[in-house]
Order: structure tokens, then C-alpha cells, then sequence
């Protein structure tokens, strides 16, 4: 028989493809059903995040954090925050940090029951995602009744949290960890232990721990390599150094580890609100600094002062002192950092907003080397990419 | 998991005294602010000083977090290019600060750290910083065929071209940008500190003596 000469030829995968998790386009070069190469395209959702913030007050520029990894809204917010408290030196009251991490942490559940899910989804599993639904609808409804939004809360604001906790939403949320670790056992047993499941998934996408180092990954995707780094332990911010909590450790960093240890987290999650709860002191949930946070409505309306200071902190806002500033947050997907350059004025100079998914999709082209075209949306899942802060 | 608190003050005078000690690799100037570490280098020896950072044991910088610019245009050199490093093994955080200019290329850092690929091109992309040695130095955010660079500080907020599907040519086409009003860029800055310019009646206060 005549020799054959395959050609290897290329293809494009989305910009709209269920499995590519947003806009995103992955030119790949095939040889047979081996993946040759593979370069995104991406930049189909760039919003311009980054000079719109150049323009607009420090308060103004909050909104824009939920708009970025759209599935975890608050914990964006939580970096600005802490950038712009970090230059001003204001000092958060106890219980609007640990309103923070309380909030903060159901971002995580919230991220890592669409993620892991989602992931399910890509290989097979229809059914997760529909229970996972389920409770991301209470988390919703939760975030709704402290901030007045299902998604884009705006609620951390520079010096504290906008409001307090309305009165019952504390006990619902404990009601809530009582009934959830029961769905997450549930979900558990339908992928961990699932044939199909790990047939997909184990031995895919091998990543060392030096290699994760080296392509600058963070969060479940460093961990899932077996290195022991998480910012909320390592670096703590806010209340984490007073809470009880283990930070779990991948071996194989194959997609299974990811998987499995974004699961493992989601507990820890729960572990970490009940503390919040039951730790959480009473007290102001905003600081005191009359020239960063606005007066109470019923001073406004009172003091002549008060109605003064409301009026140039919603229309100038607050200067920031000139400087610069790094402050990283351990966000569900990584390390999510706002690098913030003030001027002295009301407006940041420059702020970079450090995204996680943007570093580990850059890992694509080598973590899919070599690999079937049907593990591509598998090693996809398990990065947990968001577009909204890919693209910024 | 690291067990080395965070931030320690000594470990960073520490640090930005190791790195005072090399002006041989381009280091200018260290400073310390608000618990970090900021150094200033020249371009010249920049992979030299990343491999430094990454390898020597005291360091073992093995990450890099990232890299952006800061546009400047009222400087001779008017972009800062800013790498963030991260050291998992001391827990230790530095911001490296490269000065340069629209023609003035940067040497690449790829070959040091693969994750600097994304981040130069988002670089280039944005600010039109030229890196030297980038192994495929293409746009990355803005849209296929985009001419500028957005985030100079030259560059319009509206930006010069919008796009809309045109239904008789059945295809995107690009228009010079046209606002039904004009975009409001209010000035809140209190008169009472800060503004620079003066505003009608401030002569009276003085005098008429401006």
C-alpha cells in the first residue's frame, strides 16, 4: 500500500464554542487528533477596564472589579479595596473585615461550584451543573440582601463595606452551611468516583511544580502542582491569620488534582464562613475618616457639615496620596492583584489589574501539547478562566 | 506552607540592601515603602538581573507576577515598565521599575520567565513598548488590525474608530467615532486646594494682582 502523507492542518476553536468557557478563540494546529500547537486569540471581550478607571473616582472605579471575573464579583472589589486603603493608611473596622472574608468566601463557593461543575459539564456530566445552580442561587440571593444585586454588588468599599448585614441574613447563611455540605457530598459522589470521569481528567494536563512556577500560576492551579502557596495563609490579609483553616495540596497536578482540590476548598470555604459568623463582633462596618466615608444618612440630614462632606465624597470622592501600591488578594482562581499608582488626586494614575486566568490560559500551548483535541476543553475547565478578567 | 510571617520589616531592608550591592547588574536605586520593596534599574542587563533574582539562593525570585507599564508623558523617558516578582521559598515580594521611551526597546525577559510572553505583548499592545528578543511579539487585547496604543495617556478615552455591522455591505465596518453629545469629563477638583488654574473672581481676593 502507498505510503499516506498526513498533513497537519489547523483549526479553530470557537470564538463560539460551549466549551470555551466565553470569547475565546484557540487556533490549533492538529496532527490527526493530536494537538500541535495552540494559540488563543483573545481580547474579544477587552472592555478597557483599565483607562476607564484612569478616569473615574476611586469610588466610581469599584463597579468596574465585579465586571471582571463576573462569577466571583466581590473578591475583585476585596484587591481595590485593600490598594487604596493601603495608600491612604485607613485602618477597617473588625467587623467589616471580617464581613469581608465571611463575603469573600462565598464568592469562593459561588466561583468554584460553576468552575468545578462547568468542568463536569465539558466532559459529559450534564446533571451537577443543575444542582450546583441551585445553590449558587441562594448565594445569590444572599449577596443580593446585603448589597441590593445579585452580581454586581459594589459592596466592599474603600475603608469598609457599604452596609451592614441586614437583621436575619447572619442566621440564614448559617442555615445555609448547615444544608450545604450535604449537596456538596451529593455532587461529589455523582464526579469524583464517576469512570467517565476520570478517564478524562486524570494524566491530563500534567503540570510540575516547576513548571507552575515558572509560567507564574497561583491559586488551585499552583497547589493542584503540589506547591504548598496560598496567599490567605502566607500572606494574610483582613481576619484570615485569626480563623481555622487547612489549605489543601494537590499531588499529581493533573486536571483530576485541580478538581478534587477545588472541592476540598469549597468545604474549607464553609469552615471559614461559620467562624466569621460566630466570631464576628458588633460594631461600625465603615471607618471613621470623615474625609474617606460618606456620613450616615441621618447626620446628612441633620448637620449642615455632614451634608457638605456627603455631597464632595460622592461628586469629587477622596484624594489618595501619591504613591504606589501591590496588594493581591487570594481570589478563587488565583492571585488577583491591583497594582495602583495615585497622583494625589481623585483619580487613580494607573491601576493594572493582575488576573490569574490570564496567566494560567497563557499556559494553554504547553498544557495541551501533545494531547487528544477532546482534552482541550478538559485542561480549559480546569484553569477556571473567566473572560471578563481575561480580557479586562 | 510557608510558615516565614509576612510582611517582616527587616527581611525588606534586608532585601533592599542585597540589591543595593549589585549596581554592576543595573540597579539604580532601592526603595522602601508601604512594606515594599521598589528597585530601579537600567535596561541594559535586565535578563542578567532577572536570571540573578531567580537563582541566587538568598532570592530565588521564581515568579513573575507580572509586568505592565505606567505611561508618563511629561518625562524624557516616559514609560516605566514594572515587574512584580514573588519569592514562594522567603516569601518575599519586589517590584522592579525599567525607565523608557517609544523607540527604546527593553529586553525581553521570555527566556528568563515564560509567563513574561503574555504580559510584554500586553505591554506592546497598550503602551507600545518595543521588547527586544520577544519571540512573537503580536496585539493581544486590542482588536485585529488596531492602530494605537489605548492606554498611553495621549489616547482618548472614546478612542478614533467604532464599529458597526453595516446591512447593506453585510459585513463590520469602522467609522470615525461620533458622540451625540459631547463626553462630560467633569472637574471636581475643590478649588479650595488643589486646582491649579484660576477661575473667574479669584483677581478679587488678591487684589487684581492675579
Amino acid at each position: 500500500m502507498a505510503e499516506v502523507d498526513i498533513k497537519s492542518y489547523s483549526l479553530n476553536f470557537g470564538p463560539q464554542h460551549p466549551a470555551a468557557h466565553g470569547v475565546l478563540r484557540l487556533v490549533m494546529e492538529l496532527d490527526g487528533e493530536m494537538v500541535e500547537r495552540c494559540d488563543p486569540h483573545i481580547g474579544l471581550l477587552h472592555r478597557g477596564t483599565e483607562k476607564l478607571i484612569e478616569h473615574k473616582t476611586y469610588m466610581q472605579a469599584v463597579p468596574y472589579f465585579d465586571r471582571l471575573d463576573y462569577v466571583a464579583p466581590m473578591n475583585q472589589e476585596h484587591a481595590f479595596c485593600l490598594a487604596a486603603e493601603k495608600l491612604l493608611g485607613c485602618a477597617v473596622p473588625l467587623r467589616a473585615q471580617y464581613i469581608r472574608v465571611l463575603f469573600c468566601e462565598i464568592g469562593r463557593i459561588l466561583n468554584h461550584l460553576m468552575n468545578t461543575l462547568a468542568h463536569g459539564m465539558d466532559v459529559g456530566a450534564l446533571t451537577p451543573i443543575l444542582w450546583g445552580f441551585e445553590e449558587r442561587e441562594k448565594l445569590m440571593g444572599f449577596y443580593e440582601r446585603v448589597s441590593g444585586a445579585r452580581l454586581h454588588a459594589a459592596y466592599f468599599r474603600v475603608g469598609g463595606v457599604h452596609q451592614d448585614l441586614p437583621a436575619g441574613l447572619a442566621e440564614d447563611i448559617w442555615a445555609w452551611t448547615e444544608s450545604f455540605p450535604k449537596v456538596l457530598h451529593d455532587l461529589e459522589t455523582l464526579l469524583m468516583g464517576n469512570r467517565i470521569f476520570k478517564q478524562r481528567n486524570v494524566d491530563i494536563g500534567v503540570v510540575t511544580a516547576d513548571e507552575a512556577l515558572a509560567w507564574g500560576f497561583s491559586g488551585p492551579m499552583l497547589r493542584g502542582s503540589g506547591v504548598p502557596w496560598d496567599l490567605r495563609k502566607a500572606q494574610p490579609y483582613e481576619v484570615y491569620d485569626r480563623l481555622d483553616f487547612d489549605v489543601a495540596v494537590g499531588k499529581n497536578g493533573d486536571c483530576y488534582d485541580r478538581f478534587v482540590l477545588r472541592f476540598l476548598e469549597m468545604d474549607e470555604s464553609v469552615r471559614l464562613i461559620r467562624q466569621c459568623l460566630n466570631e464576628m463582633p458588633q460594631g461600625p462596618v465603615m471607618t471613621a475618616d470623615g474625609k474617606i466615608a460618606a456620613p450616615s444618612r441621618a447626620e446628612m440630614k441633620r448637620s449642615m457639615e455632614g451634608l457638605i462632606h456627603h455631597f464632595k465624597l460622592y461628586t469629587e470622592g477622596f484624594h489618595v496620596p501619591a504613591g504606589e501600591v501591590y496588594a493581591a488578594v487570594e481570589a478563587p482562581k488565583g492571585e488577583f492583584a491591583v497594582y495602583l499608582v495615585a497622583d494625589g488626586t481623585n483619580k487613580p494614575y494607573r491601576c493594572k489589574i493582575r488576573a490569574p486566568a490570564f496567566v494560567h490560559l497563557q499556559a494553554m500551548d504547553f498544557m495541551t501539547k501533545g494531547h487528544m483535541l477532546a482534552d482541550a476543553p478538559a485542561i480549559l475547565g480546569s484553569q477556571d478562566i473567566v473572560f471578563g478578567e481575561v480580557d479586562r | 506552607m510557608s510558615n516565614i510571617p509576612y510582611p517582616r520589616p527587616d527581611a525588606l531592608e534586608a532585601l533592599a540592601a542585597q540589591l543595593n550591592a549589585r549596581a554592576d547588574l543595573g540597579i539604580t536605586d532601592v526603595v522602601v515603602a508601604h512594606g515594599e520593596v521598589t528597585a530601579l534599574a537600567t535596561a541594559g542587563q535586565l535578563p542578567a538581573l532577572a536570571t540573578w533574582l531567580r537563582d541566587e539562593p538568598g532570592l530565588m525570585f521564581k515568579v513573575l507576577v507580572d509586568v505592565c507599564g505606567v505611561d508618563w508623558p511629561e518625562r524624557l523617558r516616559r514609560f516605566d515598565v514594572v515587574y512584580h516578582f514573588l519569592s514562594v521559598r522567603h516569601n518575599l515580594r519586589l517590584r522592579l521599575k525599567v525607565e523608557t521611551d517609544e523607540e527604546t526597546p527593553v529586553p525581553s525577559l521570555v527566556a528568563v520567565y515564560p509567563t513574561a510572553n503574555w504580559f510584554e505583548r500586553e505591554a506592546w499592545d497598550l503602551y507600545g513598548i518595543f521588547f527586544s528578543d520577544h519571540p512573537d511579539l503580536r496585539r493581544i487585547l486590542t482588536d485585529y488590525g488596531f492602530e494605537g496604543h489605548p492606554l498611553r495617556k495621549d489616547f482618548p478615552l472614546t478612542g478614533y474608530v467604532e464599529l458597526r455591522y453595516d446591512d447593506e455591505q453585510k459585513r463590520v465596518v469602522y467609522e470615525p467615532v461620533k458622540l451625540t453629545q459631547e463626553f462630560r469629563r467633569f472637574d471636581f477638583l475643590s478649588p479650595w486646594e488643589g486646582a491649579k488654574y484660576i477661575l473667574p473672581g479669584d483677581e478679587k481676593a488678591t487684589g487684581g494682582k492675579a
